[in-house]
């Protein structure tokens, strides 16, 4: 599977590869009551990605995931798997698993009961649940524990149980939502590279919620960040890093300096901002809906594209600005520098320390010059 | 001069500590001792005397004539008698029937009641739980006389079965062991309910959805999740329905006819009809032997079900 191509940021409701949709959501929308959850949401995933859905609490992200699984039903809107319309069968007949948050495993049946019950369901031969089950809980590697009962787990291993259970059942799509948000910080990331492993390893197509951007960083091939029940940009990470297409997908993922600025000229590719702590003007990249001259423009730049200086620049350089250190984080790997400019307004630069006391050289207090390429710089709608 | 006194407040302190809690563990016990023990010593003592005019209507159980020395006068005749005459023994055997009965009616019946109000909006809760708790605030006695005007030949019941046609002469149902198994329930249906909300209420719904997500229908999951994790409670609410209605003496004797054999009645007549104050001891001590294994094991499931919830 190739993972992480260069931001494509094509269209927005396509599955890259030009491969049908494996999985379809066309105009979905929820209500409850008068509040709308979802609101027309259209996504295509393709057979065995590993889809995100991103956004903060109460964006309609969960609510999407439970209208997959059958626990919601759309207020408008159709759901395709492989073709088949799932609106019609209820959750006991979707070829849809599920991994919730709580986990919800069984609490009087053993970790073996748990990851058998679904096949039980399907009344598959005893033989054939005892052999799958094995394979399961050695593919989380829970074999020794498959007698235990889920009090006598630790919360990773539940996590596992969780998994395997979901997915001893060959889904065609599973469900995750918020799986890992129970884990502590370390355990979680060792898990997300589990995951994704995992996902490799069988070929089914995930589909997992999250508001960790992090987490969705690290293991989705194709991010969709969701804003109030609509889907703000559909991308690969990078693209979504790299090209975020508005201020909320910019300031959602990673931190950004953002400026506000009124485009002054369209040269050639670059479209030239005039904005007050630029004497000489920032430049970005131009769009393919590119502002006209005199629009209002936001520019947003990334921290760690920010060049920190003592020395002056010369005169008549774009993207530059300069100011006073006010705050020196320390991070180890790398070292975050607030500089407030002269019009008081604070820019975040992130440098890497890639020489031990390399970062000696900048001193809080200290006047410092800052700058940045523009192909650093992104354009945003306002 | 400081120092040299510091120590003892401090050891007063302690004392006093450990008095507080002493006093804490041992008043259940005092409770114990004052409100089962002793008075169940009492009917013990009573249980191995004879019948005598006197007041109270007994031999004592120490005598100690003038001049002579302590005598000790206990019979094994009252037990003697429990065993011998059948009456006793079909009397504990049917009583032992109808709690049983009752309790699955009520199982039966408390378990919607309970998974409903689970199941209510939250807001609604406390309410329905005040409705059930509701029957309290009026006496038992009062409750169960009602049930008479319900259910005999004229009553309210007949009359509105008649009225839409369904019967054309009475039900007979007062005086039967059909109106003592509806008064049973009636009465104990709260003790049945209570437990199991409180152990359906905590249930964590998305048990349910992880079962019909692996492909299990709502009515395998309520046999495979529910009822299972219901365990607890349904437990609860048997033991405290049956315990209580073996010995039951009110329901019978107002509801039930000449025919319903329970050991309360015959307690009671022994007691204030025949004045055999012995013997209707005898039985008491019999139905608390009765009553002990059900009791013990009530005892044991609450103590291992709060380690399992620990």
């Amino acid at each position: 599977m190739s993972r992480r191509p260069e931001h494509a940021g094509g269209e927005e409701s396509t599955a890259p590869g030009g491969e049908a949709a494996f999985l379809r959501i066309e105009g979905v929308s929820k209500s409850f009551g008068n509040v709308t959850a979802v609101d027309n949401v259209s996504l295509d995933i393709a057979r065995g990605e590993f889809f995100a859905l991103l956004g903060p609490s109460g964006c309609g992200k969960t609510t999407l995931l439970r209208m997959l699984a059958g626990f919601e039903n759309p207020s408008a809107g159709a759901l395709l798997l492989d073709g088949v319309d799932l609106a019609a069968l209820p959750p006991y007949r979707r070829p849809v698993n599920m991994m919730f948050q709580s986990y919800a495993l069984f609490p009087h049946m053993s970790v073996a009961g748990n990851v058998a019950f679904g096949l039980r369901q399907d009344r598959v031969p005893r033989a054939e649940i005892a052999a799958r089950v094995a394979d399961a809980l050695a593919l989380v590697e829970l074999s020794p524990l498959a007698r235990r009962k889920p009090h006598q787990l630790s919360g990773g291993q539940r996590q596992r149980v969780a998994l395997a259970r979901s997915l001893v059942k060959r889904p065609k799509l599973l469900l995750l939502d918020e799986p890992l948000a129970a884990l502590d910080k370390k355990l979680r990331e060792q898990t997300q590279f589990e995951l994704m492993a995992i996902q490799q390893r069988v070929g089914i197509t995930f589909v997992i919620v999250t508001h960790d951007q992090d987490e969705a960083m690290t293991v989705a091939d194709r991010i969709a960040v969701m804003e109030e029940g609509r889907i703000a940009q559909v991308d690969t990470p990078s693209a979504i890093y790299e090209a975020p297409r508005s201020r909320y997908v910019a300031e959602f993922i990673g931190d950004v300096n953002i400026f506000e600025g009124r485009a002054s000229a369209v040269n050639g590719g670059d479209v030239l901002v005039e904005q007050a702590d630029a004497p000489d003007g920032l430049a970005a990249p131009a769009r393919a809906d590119g502002p006209a001259a005199g629009d209002a423009v936001l520019l947003a730049v990334r921290p760690e594209k920010i060049e920190i200086a003592p020395e002056p620049l010369p005169p008549g350089t774009m993207n530059a600005m300069a100011g006073e250190v006010t705050e020196i984080a320390y991070l180890g790997s790398v070292s975050t520098y607030r500089v407030r400019l002269d019009s008081g307004r604070t820019v975040v630069s992130t440098h890497t320390n890639r020489l031990r006391d390399g970062g000696a050289a900048i001193d809080r207090g200290a006047r410092v010059h800052l700058s940045w390429p523009v192909e650093a710089s992104i354009l945003l709608r306002s | 001069m400081n120092a040299k006194h510091e120590p003892k407040p401090r050891r007063q302190r302690a004392g006093r500590g450990l008095l507080r809690r002493g006093s804490v563990i041992a008043s259940p016990y005092l409770w114990l001792l004052f409100f089962f023990l002793v008075p169940f010593v009492i009917v013990l003592k009573i249980s191995v005397a004879e019948v005598q005019l006197a007041i109270p209507p007994y031999t004592p159980l120490f005598d100690w004539p003038e001049g002579g020395s302590l005598e000790l006068f206990a019979v094994g005749d009252n037990y003697l008698l429990l065993i011998e005459d059948s009456l006793y023994i079909r009397a504990y055997a049917n009583s032992l029937k109808i709690a049983a009965i009752s309790t699955a009616l009520a199982l039966l019946v408390g378990f919607p009641i309970a998974y409903a109000m689970a199941r209510a909006p939250r807001a609604w809760q406390a309410t329905l739980v005040m409705m059930v708790i509701l029957p309290f605030w009026t006496s038992f006695l009062i409750r169960v006389y009602a049930w008479i005007g319900i259910l005999k030949n004229e009553g309210m019941l007949n009359g509105v079965l008649r009225w839409i046609g369904v019967i054309d002469r009475p039900l007979i149902i007062l005086n039967t062991d059909i109106a003592v198994y509806i008064g049973i329930v009636y009465s104990y249906l709260p003790f049945m309910v209570l437990p199991l909300y409180a152990n359906l209420v905590r249930m964590d719904r998305s048990l349910l959805e992880a079962a019909a997500d692996l492909g299990c229908r709502p009515a395998g999951a309520f046999w495979k999740i529910t009822v299972p994790l219901a365990r607890p409670g349904i437990v609860a609410g048997c033991f405290l329905v049956f315990i209580p209605a073996v010995g039951e003496f009110v329901i019978p004797d107002l509801l039930g006819g000449s025919g319903t054999l329970m050991i309360g009645r015959i307690l009671w007549t022994e007691f204030f009809s025949n004045r055999d104050w012995p013997v209707a001891s005898a039985v008491a001590v019999i139905l608390l032997l009765v009553l002990i294994v059900p009791i013990v094991l009530f005892q044991r499931h609450q103590q291992r079900q709060r380690e399992a919830d620990a």
